[in-house]
């Protein structure tokens, strides 16, 4: 029997409708911008974090928040007296807000660590540096996830 | 237990080189829920290292945001030939090792 347009609308309006539920359902269980400065003030303590240094690739723009590639590099000599210590990544909406750390010292020679994450929402990544004197560096961008990951049912 | 490892055979001393990782492991958020409702436990690495003959040169924490099959790549300076031994530990008393070795001349 051929597809009346009919049949066809209908059809095409639920699948519509089950492609938009889970990132609404989605909303009630997410980190807070404040669970972000919690975390990060709890690795970073009281000390001030400068912009710059830090460079973070991560794609504008993702159709599949189950696994975006993320690559973190600090500008860094990588010497005894002047190396990058850790790097922490964290996000503004999954429902936690730390995505990993990351522990280097000079005999890694280039700052450099890539991985892929996972992104709950469309929101910000912070990556952070702490060089061997100390200092936190920091650097944020913007994702904007069209399907989400983390909380979706189990099929 | 699979995992794959990504070193070079050869290098120069003093030469900066990349390893890569990939281990197969599901990385349950603990976040998710099945159809009827249930909250799926969380079990996923948690902890990552990579030993250069006996010597820790990169260590990571990882999260439930990191994704499944984690994959991981990080530099390190050939300064010797040897071994690389890789580590992940995760929930559930989950334990996984590998190792490459390299020849520096």
């Amino acid at each position: 029997m051929p597809t009346t347009r009919r049949q066809f609308l209908r059809l095409a309006g639920g699948v519509t409708v089950a492609g938009t539920m889970p990132i609404v359902t989605l909303r009630p269980i997410e980190a807070t911008p404040a669970m972000l400065n919690t975390a990060i003030r709890n690795v970073v303590g009281e000390a001030q974090i400068r912009n710059g240094k830090v460079k973070l690739d991560i794609p504008p723009l993702v159709e599949n928040g189950n696994t975006v590639p993320m690559t973190v590099s600090v500008a860094s000599p990588m010497t005894a007296d002047d190396h990058v210590k850790s790097i922490h990544v964290f996000n503004e909406k999954n429902p936690q807000p730390n995505i990993g750390n990351f522990h280097l010292g000079p005999s890694s020679g280039r700052a450099e660590v890539s991985t892929r994450i996972r992104l709950a929402d469309t929101q910000k990544v912070v990556a952070i540096a702490r060089l061997s004197d100390d200092t936190f560096w920091q650097v944020a961008a913007d994702v904007v996830v069209t399907l989400a990951a983390c909380t979706e049912e189990m099929n | 237990m699979a995992a794959l490892i990504n070193v070079p055979a050869k290098a120069k001393r003093g030469e900066i080189i990349e390893i890569r990782t990939l281990t197969s492991h599901i990385m349950e958020t603990g976040f998710r829920h099945t159809a009827d409702g249930k909250l799926v436990p969380r079990d996923i690495i948690t902890s990552f290292a990579c030993r250069y003959n006996g010597i820790e040169i990169f260590r990571a924490d990882l999260f439930p945001a990191i994704a499944a099959n984690p994959y991981l790549s990080f530099f390190t300076v050939a300064r010797e030939s040897g071994k690389f031994e890789f580590e992940w530990i995760g929930d559930n008393g989950y334990s996984s090792t590998a190792s490459a070795s390299i020849t520096v001349e």
